[in-house]
């Protein structure tokens, strides 16, 4: 009986002990995240799409904190995520942050071309916030307020029936032209 | 062309507003031609949203026969109002078709073709005023599809509904009419003073307020005259009050400050004050709901302005195609300026003839370039005539500037969110800058922000949603695999265990034989041949 109790209370003690050394360890040694990083995947959509081109929105917050990466490398997030990021960070966008380029973005869903899709499924189960709606064989489509304009379902459609698109305007998210520019009077001729 | 009446005009009763502009009236044009009724129209479009809130559910399908009053759009949600088949006809569409609005984009519309008989479906049922509780009233009008007529188009139920909330003690109606050209509640309330006179005691009675002020410009005597001759059917604590004529008098927060001389807080209901504002048209359509279940089907509205061939006042029906209106009006004089919906300080250009008019469209405009004086916009020259005649208290030269420079935030911190659209200091203003222009479109700015970051809120908590359900799911599965890796398991051991007893059995048993051989070895012998001899 004795080697048994001598077994086990020498690993009792020893886990006791490495135990108390990796506790301190993390105390002292503690590597504050900085707060930035929290703050900007707190703006960024948290869809974790994958178009910037890092491991989910934490790694591109991360790379963005690091300044690996520009405040504008949020696709579906556009000028309106990429202005409060550069607030964050602190970066003047005004001079040359690479927003004249995203000046013109439109937010884009996708559109599924109703007579091209097979039903396969593929698309709704790689759509990230859920919206595509469809069951095997019957047509697919997009809910509009849900898609985050993510490219993911692109890709997977075996028939290339889904495309990217502006997002179509309503009465509701209409408002009026700035005066002095107004661009969206050739649009509207588009539309109606 | 005067900018300003500069004649001295009366102050009659009231408190005095700040700001304000006095442009030319012109209602003339249509204030001595009384009400028509416009013929059935060949085709009827009758959007399902025509009211500020929630569009309406159809009830329809193409091919559908509909009875007039039948309803065809379902309320959806708190503020939302039904509508209904203006008359018997054919369903011939539901689908997007151009809305009466700027934008020009499409709204889910039900196109009627009337067969001409006018046949009445079923009515609501009718209510006695004198014995009908708060709650009957506002439910009637609910479902009468009854929205504030005057334009903002709220839904008049949920305005009368405010008792509960609010204590009111005064029914404010506002007949004042303060946009040019428009001659319709004139004309209403000179034609029709028993209908709403009416109305507005129903009104008072679902409200529960002692006092009804039914507040009409001093510009329109014979209203005035008319209401005066009704004002007992209105109810005993009712009164006629002539404000001064002076836009934008029928804005619901300056008719309040006029007549009770109290300022609205930024932002805050008049219920707040003990006050509720309703339209003289609408106390129209409360007279018909309540009295004869009539749903809300047809509206009076002008046909005005110097680009139509014969000006008028029109009873039509929601759905009437302004095409038809203008048609039976003479037509266009000419190619028009402008082509408007409403009033021309705050009514809503369109850019087709095929729209229809709605519930909230008090007046169909054609303008000529000479009535619309619009000239090239011009550098601030910093005359101050704008925050002179802002009847909000606000500066919009400063706004404008924050606006131009895309400082939204700055805009809304010296209160662009108060301003009321009305159009005061575009009119005023010397250097023809487009100011309430710049407001709507940074309203609609922030507005579409506001609505995108509750979008990205709601698909972030998606895509959690997601996350959460394929964790699940892959712990599901995980779980099943272990439950079922442990049922094989057991499987397996209880086959090796009964193997294991059995071959424990077999080995007693074998030694047991074995020990049984040993001693008796003989009579094994004779048990064996019987099966041998079997063989």
């Amino acid at each position: 009986m004795t080697p048994l109790l001598l077994a086990i209370a020498t690993m009792s003690v020893l886990g006791l002990g490495f135990g108390l050394i990796l506790g301190f360890a993390a105390k002292k040694f503690y590597v504050e995240t900085p707060p930035v990083i929290d703050e900007l995947e707190e703006i960024l959509p948290g869809t974790n799409c994958g178009q910037c081109g890092f491991p989910g929105c934490r790694g591109a917050a991360e790379a963005v904190a690091a300044s690996a990466a520009p405040v504008t490398l949020c696709p579906p997030g556009g000028k309106e995520v990429a202005e409060e990021m550069a607030e964050v960070m602190g970066i003047d966008l005004a001079s040359g942050g690479g927003l004249g380029e995203m000046e013109d973005a439109e937010p884009i869903v996708a559109f599924i071309f109703e007579d091209h899709c097979t039903g396969c499924t593929k698309c709704y189960k790689k759509c990230p916030t859920d919206a595509i709606v469809g069951a095997a064989k019957q047509i697919h489509t997009v809910i509009n307020d849900a898609c985050i304009g993510c490219d993911a379902c692109v890709d997977v459609c075996p028939t290339e029936a889904i495309i990217m698109r502006n997002k179509p305007k309503t009465l509701r998210n209409w408002h009026w032209p700035k005066p002095g520019d107004e661009p969206q009077e050739l649009e509207l001729e588009g539309a109606a | 062309m005067k900018l300003f009446s500069l004649s001295s005009l009366k102050r009659s009763t009231g408190y005095s507003i700040r700001g304000g502009v006095h442009p030319e009236t012109r209602k003339h044009l249509a204030a001595g031609c009384a009400i028509e009724k416009l013929p059935m129209p060949k085709l009827l479009r009758v959007p399902l949203q025509q009211h500020i809130g929630a569009e309406a559910a159809p009830l329809v399908q193409r091919g559908d026969h509909v009875l007039k009053g039948q309803i065809i759009g379902k309320a959806r949600g708190a503020v939302s109002a039904n509508v209904h088949a203006p008359t018997s006809g054919e369903v011939i569409a539901v689908g997007p078709f151009t809305a009466p609005h700027p934008s020009g984009l499409p709204v889910a519309t039900v196109t009627i073709r009337p067969d001409g008989e006018e046949k009445w479906g079923k009515r609501l049922p009718r209510l006695r005023p004198e014995d009908a509780s708060a709650d009957e009233i506002a439910k009637q009008v609910l479902e009468a599809g009854i929205v504030g007529m005057g334009g903002a188009t709220f839904p008049s139920a949920v305005k009368l509904g405010l008792g509960k909330r609010y204590k009111l003690h005064t029914l404010i109606i506002n007949a004042a009419e303060c946009e040019p050209y428009l001659t319709c509640d004139d004309r209403l309330i000179q034609e029709r003073p028993e209908d709403v006179a009416d109305g507005i005691a129903i009104m008072a009675k679902a409200l529960g307020t002692a006092r009804v002020v039914i507040a009409i410009e001093s510009n329109k005597p014979h209203a005035i005259e008319a209401m005066k001759r009704y004002i007992r059917q209105a109810g005993p604590g009712a009164e006629v009050m002539a404000v001064p004529t002076l836009y934008p008098m029928g804005s619901e927060k300056h008719l309040v400050q006029t007549v009770i001389g109290k300022e609205t807080p930024a932002r805050a209901l008049t219920a707040e004050l003990g006050v509720v504002v309703h339209n003289a048209a609408t106390a129209q359509a409360v007279h018909k709901a309540v009295r004869y279940g009539e749903p809300l089907l047809s509206r009076i509205l002008t046909v005005s302005g110097h680009g139509v061939e014969r000006p008028a006042n029109l009873e039509v029906l929601i759905g009437t195609p302004v095409s038809d209106i203008l048609d039976h009006c003479g037509g266009l004089t000419g190619e028009p300026e402008r082509l408007l919906l409403g009033g021309p300080m705050m009514g809503m250009p369109i850019q087709s003839l095929r729209v229809p008019v709605i519930k909230g469209t008090n007046g169909v405009l054609a303008l000529t370039a000479r009535e619309t004086r619009r000239k090239e916009s011009m550098p601030c020259i910093r005359c101050g005539k704008c925050v002179a005649s802002c009847p909000c208290g606000l500066q919009p030269n400063e706004l404008n500037l924050r606006i131009q420079s895309d400082d939204l935030d700055g805009a809304v911190d010296i209160g662009l969110m108060d301003c009321v659209s009305c159009g005061s200091c575009s009119f005023t203003c010397p250097s023809n800058i487009q100011l309430v222009q710049g407001f709507n479109y940074a309203k609609g700015r922030l507005a579409a922000k506001q609505s995108q970051k509750h979008q990205q809120e709601e698909t972030k908590r998606l895509a959690e949603a997601r996350t959460a359900r394929e964790e699940a799911i892959a712990e599901a599965k995980r779980k099943a695999m272990a439950a079922h890796k442990a049922k094989q398991e057991a499987k397996k051991k209880a086959a090796a265990a009964k193997k294991a007893e059995a071959e424990a059995k077999a080995a007693a048993e074998a030694q047991a034989d074995g020990a049984e051989a040993a001693s008796q070895d003989a009579p094994q012998q004779p048990a064996a041949t019987p099966t041998e001899a079997a063989e």
